[in-house]
């Protein structure tokens, strides 16, 4: 059968009108710069005697105006794709855009609800809530909870498995129908097949859940790390910050991608270096908790006693489990490779992390409100965690969206060079590397990760920049 | 100043011993030593035959010794080879006499050590190698610094404009697109000889080749660079370092566009043109500037990944070759010249920094 095409049946008259979208907005890009040289300013607001508003609508405006619709235009194209892909029957009518919409249905589902919820209670959700306020950081946050959905129900979304090999379909073209599908098979590789024969769209939203199984995780635990040695590097000052600072600008010094060729390969595994690591790396978090309750609860034995026995409790069996991959539960468990991915992106993150909670510390221990806290004669631990962290909370939450974005280009790259992952390892990263071979000939198997992977950092940068404009607001 | 210049070198060389320790380590770790022992001798050899390999060849001894062997402050080793009935050494060839060799021969000595894959002198490769890809960084470097200031200034004189605004967009998604995802939509467009733009092109008779670039810069090495085969992989290590020196840029020069002689230029009527050129411009440029020399490892990393991707065989190939096939002293040397590179671009950005900025002054 032939392949179906990218619009179905809708195309027939959406593709046109696109494709005009397409060359209005681009035309209205040129003419407004090319106003702009001349000079031509956009109009401005008139107060008239009767209070009255009024605006003289100049070239520049009508131009803005069409850039505006057209984006309005070209979006509401794809979402009758995805409309049609819902409800006309045949993979034909739907086309690639339809089927791959229909497919996504549970994301859509959630994201909608999400975003409904969340703009109806906006007013009561502080830093979240104001989000919604922002354009650029509502765009952020729905391209992130796109793939964080997807991640989430990968199993509903996918077509094929994601290390099922159909010969018959090495490196077919998007859209193409299995040769003999059994019963109950989904019939088509909708973004076609690799060059082993592999479902790349499964692929690529398998590899999600890949990515945002480490990322987040690895980048909490770096911030763990730079936080609980950056509080006090920033506040005691002298020769403990002269120790650290000098230990995190050597782990800076090294490029990232020989300490990533130089641990991630499984000799060092065997050598232990990355539970040596990990056992260093992972007590931060707990000691992070002892402290923090310790400071707070030192007056209140009981309540003190019980916070620090199960941070202790939990944490040592987390620790047990991910260092040692000896829990006494048998629940928790972290395979080599994993694990040493894990803590290498931990790693190289955790010094930058330590450097600007340095600077804020450094910052914010001049404030009155820290002075006031001395006289009250809190203790340094207890002015570190909860006087100065609650306040430099904008900046960090700004810098671990960042710094998510960061971790998984880090984890595409380690899965671009090979190194850690599994050789079938649905991961971004991996499958870029493999498309790349055949580039020029066959371009889809390598594209929709590259794309996947842009669009997720893409959406976690604009996140992090729409917060920092609101957290900046107050 | 002299006394500033003298401890940043200090504590330079400092980390640079502790680097290079942690990498010799890493790379002399047991498991390590047994696969070198097994590609050069061979695979099946029991673990006494490695044990007794690792000893013949110079890789027994605390870790300490051979670190300040390679160094070229403690003497190379010399052995009697009881099978062969030869001296062999660190700093001699096989069979020469021990008397004639000199007693150092480390880093210190000039002296980069022998690459077990490629049957050469260390030395030898390395130089080419990093003269292809300076000659790559170098348009990198061409290309990006001046569209990242240029999109930096135009973003950052009206904050919150609508130019703002769009360049800013861009600026997020360069620093969103790693090299190995643009490089790859590069090739798709620009180079594919089946998708992207290039068909199209060819049919329509604008180009004379079947694709717009080439994929690879493989050409690049023996015919001379040119556009066809250089713009690709120039311009995928450019973009992704661009991003984030034009925000630098637009953040610094959003700073000093809110300064009071700013303010005061404008109230005695200089036109705003005169104002950015003459009056905000080279201020604004000294952050950025810290920033565009701090790029130099980012772009190390980059350069990895865009030589693997276009098979351009320069120095950061080489370093991926040299791990994959655990060439030991090869690696080596590969982070020498790494960790080097940071450490001056880091020295020069400091003391440039304190150069530029008059407010700054160190006695």
């Amino acid at each position: 059968m032939e392949p179906i095409t990218w619009t179905g049946s809708f195309g027939a008259f959406l593709n046109p009108l696109m494709l005009a979208a397409v060359v209005v907005f681009f035309a209205g890009v040129v003419a407004n710069f090319a106003m702009n040289l001349v000079g031509l300013r956009a109009g401005e607001v008139q107060i008239n005697p009767d209070h009255t508003l009024t605006i003289n609508r100049t070239p520049v405006d009508y131009a803005l105006m069409a850039m505006k619709y057209s984006v309005l235009l070209f979006l509401a194209c794809w979402a009758l794709f995805v409309i049609g892909g819902l409800t006309l029957p045949e993979y034909e009518q739907k086309g690639i855009i339809g089927a791959m919409g229909q497919r996504f249905l549970p994301v859509w589902i959630a994201l909608i609800v999400m975003f409904a919820l969340s703009i109806r209670f906006k007013r009561k959700l502080g830093l979240y809530g104001k989000l919604f306020d922002s354009p650029i950081g509502m765009v952020g946050f729905g391209l992130v909870m796109f793939w964080m959905f997807s991640a989430i129900f990968a199993d509903l979304i996918i077509t094929h498995g994601p290390i099922d090999v159909i010969s018959q379909m090495r490196n077919e073209v998007p859209g193409s129908f299995l040769p003999s599908p059994d019963e109950g098979d989904f019939p088509l590789y909708i973004l076609g097949g690799d060059n082993l024969g592999r479902d790349v769209f499964s692929r690529m939203v398998m590899g999600a859940r890949e990515v945002l199984k480490i990322a987040p995780a690895a980048t909490l635990f770096a911030f763990m790390v730079g936080i609980t040695l950056g509080l006090p590097a920033g506040y005691f000052g002298g020769r403990l910050d002269t120790l650290l600072t000098f230990i995190a600008n050597l782990v800076l010094a090294f490029p990232v991608i020989l300490l990533f060729y130089l641990l991630v390969t499984p000799e060092i595994v065997a050598a232990g270096i990355p539970t040596a690591m990990a056992a260093v790396l992972f007590l931060f978090p707990i000691i992070f908790f002892v402290v923090l309750w310790n400071s707070r609860y030192h007056m209140q034995p009981q309540k003190r006693l019980l916070y620090i026995s199960i941070s202790l409790v939990i944490g040592f069996w987390l620790y047990s489990g991910l260092a040692f991959n000896a829990d006494p539960l048998g629940i928790i468990s972290m395979p080599g490779n994993i694990l040493i991915v894990f803590v290498s992106v931990v790693f190289v993150n955790s010094p930058t992390v330590f450097r600007i909670v340095r600077g804020i510390v450094l910052d914010i221990k001049t404030r009155d409100y820290v002075a006031a806290g001395q006289t009250r004669g809190e203790g340094p631990w207890y002015i570190m965690l909860w006087e100065i962290l609650p306040n430099a909370r904008g900046p960090l939450i700004v810098d671990f969206c960042l710094r998510i974005g960061y971790t998984t280009i880090l984890l595409g790259t380690l899965g671009f060079f090979g190194l850690g992952v599994s050789p079938e390892s649905p991961d971004w990263g991996s499958t870029i590397n493999e498309g790349r071979r055949l580039l020029t000939i066959y371009p889809h198997p390598a594209l929709p990760p590259a794309l996947a992977l842009m669009s997720l950092v893409l959406g976690l940068n604009l996140l992090a920049d729409g917060l920092r404009e609101e957290s900046l607001k107050d | 100043m002299g006394l500033f210049i003298l401890r940043r070198v200090g504590v330079m060389i400092l980390t640079a011993l502790c680097l290079t320790f942690v990498v010799f380590f890493l790379t002399n770790l047991y498991p390590n030593l047994e696969k070198l022992a097994k590609t050069q001798g061979n695979a099946r050899m029991t673990d006494a035959e490695v044990a007794s390999w690792i000893d013949r060849n110079g890789y027994g001894g605390p870790m300490i010794v051979r670190y300040g062997e390679w160094l070229g402050v403690v003497p190379g080793w010399t052995r009697f080879d009881e099978q062969t009935e030869q001296w062999r050494g660190r700093c001699f060839e096989r069979g020469e006499n021990p008397e004639d060799a000199p007693r150092f021969c480390g880093i210190l000595q000039g002296d980069l050590g022998f690459s077990t894959v490629s049957d050469d002198e260390v030395s030898n490769i390395i130089g080419g190698r990093l003269a292809l890809t300076g000659v790559l960084m170098f348009w990198a470097f061409a290309v990006m610094v001046p569209a990242a200031l240029l999109v930096g200034v135009l973003a950052g004189m009206r904050e919150g404009s609508r130019m703002d605004r769009s360049l800013s967009t861009f600026a997020i998604a360069s620093t969103a697109t790693p090299e190995y995802v643009s490089g790859v939509i590069f090739i798709v467009l620009l180079a594919s000889s089946t998708a992207g733009l290039s068909p199209w092109l060819s049919e329509m008779g604008w180009i004379e080749g079947r694709t717009l670039f080439l994929g690879s810069a493989r050409s690049a090495m023996e015919d001379g660079i040119n556009i066809w085969n250089f713009t690709l992989p120039v311009l995928t290590i450019a973009l992704y370092g661009m991003g984030y020196i034009a925000r630098m840029t637009r953040a610094s020069m959003a700073e000093v566009m809110t300064a009071q002689y700013i303010r005061t230029a404008r109230l005695k009527g200089v036109s705003f043109r005169n104002i950015v050129l003459k009056h905000a411009l080279r201020n604004a440029l000294i952050a950025p500037f810290t920033v565009i020399m701090l790029q130099f490892p980012w772009l190390l990393t980059g350069v990895v990944i865009v030589e693997t991707l276009f098979n351009y065989n320069g120095f950061g190939w080489t370093l991926v070759q040299a791990a994959s096939n655990n060439d030991i002293e090869l690696l080596l040397a590969c982070s020498i010249v790494a960790v080097f590179v940071v450490l001056v671009t880091q020295l020069i950005s400091d003391i440039g920094y304190v150069f530029l900025n008059p407010r700054i002054r160190i006695s």
